[in-house]
């Protein structure tokens, strides 16, 4: 990763515009041509630094519904407990931790009755306590990663 | 607050089918847009049209560049937790999302006695050394209206995906 891939994430987290060629932008302000741009964007992609280039949906104002849900997982069953629960679609981000409780995922659902379905049907085919933790206020948040 | 809090976009049919095309990431091309719509059988300007009425609503956030925590040197992601006074949480919570480690700061419920902790904050950094300081900045700002708080790291990310939309 050089200085140019370095700029292109820090300014590209923002966002670009929905116009025909959205890059120009970024591209007159590094000196590169808007091809280039985009190649470099598709090698990040492709090299796993960026997780993805597009729209960052929110779902509740989709009409859906997130949750973040935890559960205590003994070690002898992780690896299986794991398979079960990003079986689900809806299952977005999941994440391994350090604690007790040692599974965390991000539930994201169309429909608001959609989330309690989900958690009791893993309780059901885990015989496992499932905790729901819904965000009750997000707090606002002024920065993004800087690389 | 914002207006739009109890506001909801329903999506029609071309927009489901616009998210369904997206949501795991666009195509990278000079014009993206006019790529999205040739693919999708649509014309660039009712893609745009769509996609900017979204923004607008706040069902998209931003069209942006999402990156990996881990492939870029990030490898310490603390989330602490902190059990505060119920009466404070709001107003503390509020500054805990101003500090600059911090990139994500939600209230939770409580589910005690296994989880006593009513406020998140997302904690990143370099090295788990570079978090601790982080969350002692935290505990400081908080003072004696956090009752006690932990750190979860995370040892493995299992599943990262942008919203799915089924059917």
């Amino acid at each position: 990763m050089d200085a140019v891939d370095r700029t292109l994430i820090n300014e590209l987290q923002d966002g670009i515009p929905v116009a025909e060629r959205p890059f120009q932008g970024i591209a007159n302000e590094l000196g590169m041509t808007e091809q280039a741009v985009v190649e470099r964007l598709q090698g990040l992609v492709d090299a796993g630094v960026l997780s993805r280039f597009g729209p960052l949906y929110n779902a509740e104002r989709l009409g859906g519904a997130v949750t973040l849900a935890a559960m205590a997982v003994p070690e002898a069953r992780f690896n299986d407990v794991v398979e079960l629960v990003n079986g689900y679609p809806e299952v977005a981000h999941n994440y391994a931790r350090e604690h007790v409780l040692n599974m965390w995922f991000v539930l994201s659902t169309e429909r608001e009755e959609r989330i309690e379905e989900v958690l009791d049907d893993i309780r059901r085919r885990t015989d496992l306590a499932v905790y729901n933790m819904p965000r009750q206020r997000e707090f606002y948040i002024g920065l993004r990663l800087a690389v | 607050m914002t207006p739009w809090d109890d506001a909801c976009h329903k999506p029609d049919p071309v927009d489901r089918a616009i998210i369904r095309a997206t949501q795991g990431g666009m195509p990278l091309s000079v014009r993206p847009y006019h790529t999205l719509a040739e693919s999708l059988g649509l014309s660039p300007s009712e893609v745009m049209s769509r996609l900017q009425r979204m923004q607008d609503n706040g069902a998209i956030r931003r069209i942006a560049a999402v990156p990996q925590h881990y492939a870029l040197g990030i490898h310490a992601n603390g989330m602490s937790v902190w059990d505060v006074d119920d009466a404070r949480v709001d107003e503390l919570g509020e500054q805990v999302g101003m500090l600059d480690c911090v990139s994500h700061a939600y209230r939770r419920p409580r589910h005690p006695p296994q989880w006593p902790y009513n406020l998140f904050a997302m904690v990143h950094g370099r090295s788990r050394g570079e978090v601790e300081n982080h969350v002692a900045e935290i505990a400081r700002l908080l003072g004696n209206a956090c009752h006690r708080y932990d750190i979860l790291y995370s040892s493995r990310l299992l599943k990262k995906t942008g919203l799915r939309l089924g059917g």
